[in-house]
């Protein structure tokens, strides 16, 4: 166990190598490489329609690829056998971009269902992590026991996040948390994800079109076009670019008035 | 330094010191709940109290949750339990854990008698609900249909046309197969049962008359109300959990126009050609049945046919065939509309479509069998 930890210090927490993947004849991810390292907040920026979330749903597992190998904690998803999988899935959290919350599961019971199928543990001491677990992202514990349909936008999203963490996951992927909540709240967002990162020593991807994350959450931001992570870097090697897209997106009138 | 978590009492004159080692992790859960309820019995009368966790190589929100549970159990009056050597990196996932209050107690509701009657009771007064809600709806209809009669350029053709082509056209193929099969079983057990009184001829006139006035529309609209009506409430009902239906309402657009019309429409027309084909379809399995299995050819069956029904049969069945489909169309849009935020609300208002639809399509049966008997049709 001490072995594997030291090594995976070194190694990046995700190793995305030539992935290729094809929706038909279109082709979204074309050889994209990539590193994620133990710790950090990745950004992932990108114009619409890139394929952002398709390298998500790649890494996790819900697109299949073409070409190219994927590890995930020093573990190859292709050729991992399917507990070793299991293991991965268990030490990974996600966040969707609509919360994708259980409808007919109240907040509690959202949050306790990954517990419900790997731990075996009392009532008691899930209903006190879930307590812990909305405390943490900010949420009042009289949520807990509220219907996905009776949440406002904002708090479906701190939900989500709240269950992505259940297992306390070493990585977690969000797909654009911040869309659809307001400046302060995305702000909020932002903070916990930052705290969060801190308090559990997380390692972040996040799927983003937020300046204002990517200034005040990410440690490194990656940038995907044409198939490929066309730069990837400190916000600061960002602005330096000279490509043509990342200069419009960060040095246009949103990224002015964000850095202002 | 890592490996199984362990929770040992180290003795220390008057304090009593509890030491924390190895991983206290979500994968240890089980073992650390059941070590830290059995330090949290450790009776006495301690100066102080300490809980070293220097030791712990890992620790995450359930170790952490646990240690703070320990901490708060052992506080005891003044003596107040104290964590040492906490590592710098942990420290602010144990001051987050210190923020959170104990789990609330969730109450389920006990099972009462004076519950269960008021669940009955509720039950009672819904059926006029159901009741009210349908005749909401017809007027809803109703009204929107006379609005289009008036303005026939509001009328959404484009969407009557698909709608028709979903629960028509490609409801041919399994109609027409039910129906052949049903009416070939008609026939076998009308000959065998009929052969012993040397009465075989008659099954045509069994057949047709059956065929005709009820299970050709009756069976053919019970599986509209399974295929067609279960559609209608499911689309229905997922364009209200995304919003949809206010969106439109936003619009300026009746939902009851956009959505329902032409819905109703569809159904109104394809029940009957429906149930015509699939009358059709019965009478040929009857006949192929009686030939190859009764022996009766099938010039005596047209001939006996056309002797034993008349134009009448087939208008008792083909006319009920709208209303069937009406009251069809009306149940799947009422319980569609109906849907709330979750899945399991739709999954439970599909199945009422189609449940309350066939109850509905044989109650009418019945009124119109009764209403036929007394005007001597």
């Amino acid at each position: 166990m001490a072995r594997e930890t030291q090594s995976e210090i070194q190694d990046p927490i995700i190793r995305v190598r030539d992935i290729t993947v094809q929706f038909g004849s279109t082709r979204v991810l074309d050889g994209l490489n990539l590193d994620v390292k133990r710790g950090e907040i990745l950004g992932f920026v990108g114009p619409s329609g890139a394929g952002k979330s398709v390298l998500t749903r790649t890494i996790i597992g819900l697109v299949p690829k073409v070409a190219g190998s994927i590890e995930v904690f020093g573990v190859d998803l292709d050729s991992s056998s399917a507990s070793q999988r299991r293991n991965v899935e268990r030490r990974w959290g996600v966040l969707f971009q609509q919360g994708a919350l259980f409808s007919s599961l109240t907040v509690r019971q959202n949050i306790q269902f990954p517990m419900r199928e790997y731990l075996r543990v009392s009532q008691r001491l899930m209903d006190e992590i879930t307590m812990a677990k909305l405390t943490m992202v900010g949420l009042k514990p009289e949520v807990a026991e509220r219907f996905p349909s009776e949440l406002s936008g904002g708090m479906i999203k701190r939900v989500a996040l709240a269950r992505a963490l259940s297992l306390d996951p070493d990585l977690v992927f969000l797909d654009e948390p911040t869309s659809g909540l307001d400046p302060i709240g995305a702000g909020d967002f932002d903070e916990l994800v930052r705290t969060l990162q801190r308090t559990l020593g997380l390692t972040v991807f996040m799927v983003t079109h937020d300046l204002d994350s990517l200034y005040t959450a990410c440690d490194r931001i990656a940038v995907l076009g044409n198939g490929k992570i066309i730069a990837a870097g400190s916000i600061a090697d960002m602005q330096a670019s000279q490509h043509p897209w990342l200069r419009q997106y960060f040095h246009g009138k949103r990224a002015r008035a964000v850095m202002g | 330094m890592s490996g199984d978590p362990k929770l040992e009492r180290i003795a220390k004159g008057n304090a009593l010191a509890l030491c924390a080692t190895g991983t206290w992790t979500a994968s240890f859960a089980p073992v650390l709940e059941r070590m830290v309820a059995d330090a949290e019995k450790l009776a006495g009368t301690p100066q102080s109290i300490f809980i070293d966790v220097s030791e712990v190589a890992k620790l995450d929100t359930f170790g952490a949750w646990l240690i703070e549970r320990l901490r708060r159990s052992l506080t005891q009056g003044a003596v107040e339990a104290q964590i040492a050597g906490l590592s710098a990196n942990y420290s602010s996932l144990v001051d987050e854990v210190r923020r959170v209050r104990g789990a609330a107690v969730v109450d389920s509701d006990p099972i009462t008698i004076s519950g269960m009657l008021e669940q009955i009771g509720r039950t009672v007064a819904g059926v006029a609900g159901t009741v009210a809600g349908l005749v909401d709806m017809l007027g809803a209809v109703l009204a929107a249909w006379f609005r289009v009669l008036i303005h026939p350029r509001s009328f959404r053709l484009t969407s009557t046309v698909h709608h028709m082509e979903q629960v028509c056209w490609r409801a041919v193929p399994i109609i027409v197969l039910i129906t052949f099969l049903i009416g070939c079983i008609i026939a076998q057990q009308g000959i065998f049962h009929f052969r012993r009184f040397g009465a075989d001829i008659f099954v045509v006139d069994m057949l047709g008359v059956l065929v005709l006035r009820e299970i050709g529309v009756l069976l053919v609209a019970i599986m509209v109300a399974g295929r067609s009506g279960s559609a209608y409430t499911a689309e229905l009902g997922s364009m209200k959990m995304r919003e949809e239906i206010d969106a439109l309402r936003t619009m300026g657009f009746d939902p009851i126009e956009v959505l329902v019309l032409p819905r109703m429409m569809a159904l109104v027309l394809a029940l009957p050609i429906l149930a015509f084909l699939g009358a059709m379809a019965a009478l040929y399995g009857g006949g192929l049945v009686a030939w190859l299995y009764g022996g009766v050819q099938p010039e005596a069956f047209l001939l006996r046919l056309r002797d034993a029904i008349s134009i009448d049969h087939f208008i008792v069945g083909i006319v009920k065939a709208p209303v069937m489909a009406a009251v069809i169309g009306i149940v799947a849009c009422v319980e569609g509309l109906a849907v709330q935020g979750s899945a399991e609300s739709l999954g439970q208002h599909t199945t009422a479509s189609v449940v309350k639809g066939i109850f509905f399509v044989i109650v009418m049966d019945g009124i119109f069998a009764i209403f036929f008997a007394s005007i001597g049709m």
